[in-house]
């Protein structure tokens, strides 16, 4: 079944539940081979969590269920070992914060070296050849005198690469970026995406980009998928989404955002707050929040479905199509070739 | 119009040491800004992490001393930290911070603190003061059964909205705002916002906006300062500053806001990092990321010049230094 779909992931009907709270409501997802799949949403829909349940992060008081598959073959539900051969080696994940990431008591090059012993075998004279390679990939200037170096020693957007460059280390198929640029300085957050850019284009490994920065998510990305409350609520190509959001919640997020450039005008938030995981609204979780909402969005969960422009959407009455859709959809077909 | 605060050149330096035996080495996290905020302006200041933005921001209310330059409320010169008079002062100038749980006191209920303001700086009789709390409450959005709530019970922008009640308590006429909106949500982002400026507004309030988010910034400022390394660039209306950024830092700055379903070619991605404050390069501190370099900009420290109507900035090239010494 591995070889029969192109599908490096699957996440199949992933749910969490924290103390019998229920966080993640069964994600379905795919992540292609080399693609760059972004995962948008605000603090506490999921979208982290959805990736440190498919990749055994989460601590033992999380209960997951469903099925993650890597290339057609079960890892979820495995021992320590089975998590540890995919960990780092297939799949590598890198977060918000660099420096809690880097052990501030080990030199960085021990640190990077460190991963290619266990992920490739890599000892020595060689990993430490391989170490200074993948610095200098990473674009830390002169990393030959810098390997010494210990973590403070390195501002946060060099931590950054840092931490990219230890998650190379393992020739991933996959790397998961979490919030990645959200700590650093705006010009410094330009280059690490630049960076993520460039390295996915070098080295064919897929990206799944999570953030809650709709441009960065729409620099990186291909295709975009948007949480809410621990469901996807749309998922789409990156044209479609930022040209033609149809769930009122991927449009609001778009309208909320202050604009650099046009006329200046009153921001258009979105009314009310995320809710509480214990206690969620019936029917669709935005519903409370949702201008477009009627009686029936109150009762009955809009489910998941699929588009005839591709997309996937879980709305009852969603934003309307322009009319024009049916060209806008070849742009964004042309643009995903 | 008599500016509301005025600020002329400030200076602050830190003292730190290089490893646990080093020599103290001075770093100038501030050096000589100038600044000033009418009534009911607001003044928007940006930049990148070590730039002094929120050192300034303490500076203008008197919590951080200057060690040279001055500040002048309402005409009248600062009165020294901790003195009756500064205490008085302060009720007319409120800060508020990135991070609204830090800033409340996690074992008080959320109007003990709204009304503590009115306690200290004893603005109207005990009686009143639950009226006014729940006057204030509701100014900014927050519920009435929410004011014996704890600041653990409540969302982050809930608490934000608890933080800048508690601020306008004293009935200020400024407002530092230090990264106010930075750790909410988007959607939660713009309702702060819109309230910031409704109420401000509504009562007259001067603000300083700190903040490192140009889009943000841009929403709520009148007038916006780019600082870099303790030194304003460039300082226009921020109308014509996000649309025509003179300054080659501030251009670069306005490129790295990634603008939704824009691809990031053709941008302008500064290379290296903002140079440590502890060693400032000699001549313009921005010089050695600056595509635009001269030899002059190595040399010499450029002075804040207009540059049009209402705008200064602070760069040899812009201000048309080069040419003025080539001929």
């Amino acid at each position: 079944m591995g070889a029969a779909s192109s599908n490096l992931v699957e996440l199949r009907d992933l749910k969490v539940a924290f103390d019998g709270v229920q966080v993640l409501h069964g994600i379905n997802l795919d992540v292609r081979r080399g693609e760059a799949l972004g995962l948008v949403g605000e603090s506490g829909c999921g979208k982290s969590v959805t990736w440190l349940a498919a990749l055994g992060l989460l601590p033992g008081k999380a209960s997951v269920t469903g099925s993650v598959r890597l290339q057609g073959h079960e890892i979820s539900g495995g021992t320590r070992e089975s998590f540890e051969r995919v960990r780092g080696g297939r799949i590598a994940m890198i977060f918000q914060d660099p420096s809690s990431s880097l052990n501030p008591v080990l030199r960085i090059g021990r640190q990077i070296t460190e991963a290619l012993a266990i992920h490739r075998g890599l000892k020595g004279e060689a990993g430490k050849a391989e170490a200074l390679r993948l610095l200098d990939m990473v674009g830390i200037p002169d990393p030959r005198r810098r390997f010494d170096l210990y973590p403070h020693e390195f501002s946060g957007g060099q931590c950054q690469r840092l931490m990219i460059a230890m998650a190379l280390a393992g020739e991933p198929d996959l790397l998961v970026a979490d919030e990645p640029t959200t700590a650093l300085d705006a010009t410094i957050q330009a280059q690490i995406l630049d960076l993520l850019i460039q390295l996915r284009a070098e080295t064919g490994m897929a990206t799944v980009f999570i953030s809650h920065d709709l441009g960065a998510v729409s620099q990186v990305c291909e295709r975009v998928c948007v949480m809410y409350a621990g469901r996807i609520v749309e998922e789409g190509t990156t044209a479609q989404l930022f040209s033609e959001p149809r769930h009122p919640y991927t449009r609001g997020l778009f309208d909320a955002i202050p604009r650099i450039d046009g006329p200046r005008q009153r921001l258009i938030p979105i009314p009310g707050t995320v809710p509480n995981p214990k206690h969620l609204p019936e029917g669709c979780a935005f519903s409370p929040r949702c201008s477009r909402a009627v009686e029936a969005c109150r009762s009955e969960r809009p489910p998941l479905l699929s588009l005839s422009d591709g997309r996937q959407l879980a709305c009852t009455r969603p934003v309307p199509a322009e009319e024009r859709a049916g060209t806008k959809s070849k742009v964004a077909e042309e643009m995903l070739q | 119009m008599t500016a509301l605060i005025e600020a002329s050149d400030l200076v602050r330096i830190y003292q730190i040491r290089r490893g646990l035996f080093g020599r103290p080495h001075p770093v100038r996290a501030v050096d000589e800004i100038s600044l000033a905020v009418n009534p009911g302006e607001t003044l928007g200041i940006v930049g990148e992490s070590g730039s002094g933005k929120s050192t300034l921001g303490r500076m203008l209310l008197g919590i951080d001393t200057a060690q040279g330059g001055e500040v002048r409320f309402e005409g009248k010169p600062m009165p020294p930290l901790r003195t009756p008079e500064w205490r008085a002062l302060r009720a007319k100038m409120q800060l508020i911070y990135q991070d609204p749980l830090a800033a409340l006191d996690r074992r008080l209920t959320i109007a003990a603190q709204v009304g503590e303001p009115l306690e200290i700086h004893k603005i109207i009789p005990k009686q009143h003061q639950a009226a006014r709390v729940a006057e204030l409450m509701a100014a900014v959005g927050l519920r009435p059964d929410q004011a014996e709530h704890y600041p653990h019970e409540l969302s982050g922008g809930q608490r934000q909205r608890a933080v800048i009640a508690r601020a306008l308590a004293a009935r200020p006429k400024l407002l530092v705002c230090d990264e106010p909106v930075s750790a909410l949500d988007v959607s939660i982002q713009a309702q702060v916002v819109n309230m910031l400026r409704d109420l401000q507004a509504e009562n007259g309030i001067a603000m300083v906006f700190i903040s490192h988010d140009l889009k943000v910034v841009r929403n709520i400022a009148d007038r916006v300062a780019v600082m870099y390394l303790g030194r304003i660039v460039e300082e226009a209306s921020s109308d014509v500053i996000f649309q025509s950024p003179q300054h080659p830092y501030t251009k670069a700055l306005v490129s790295s806001v990634p603008v939704p379903g824009k691809r990031l070619e053709g941008r302008v991605i500064l290379q290296g990092e903002p140079p440590n404050p502890a060693s400032r390069p000699p001549g313009c501190a921005f010089h050695p990321r600056c595509p635009l370099a001269r030899d002059i900009c190595r040399a010499l420290v450029p002075e804040l010049r207009q540059i049009g109507d209402g705008r200064t900035a602070a760069c040899h090239v812009v201000t048309g230094e080069t040419a003025a010494i080539a001929a």
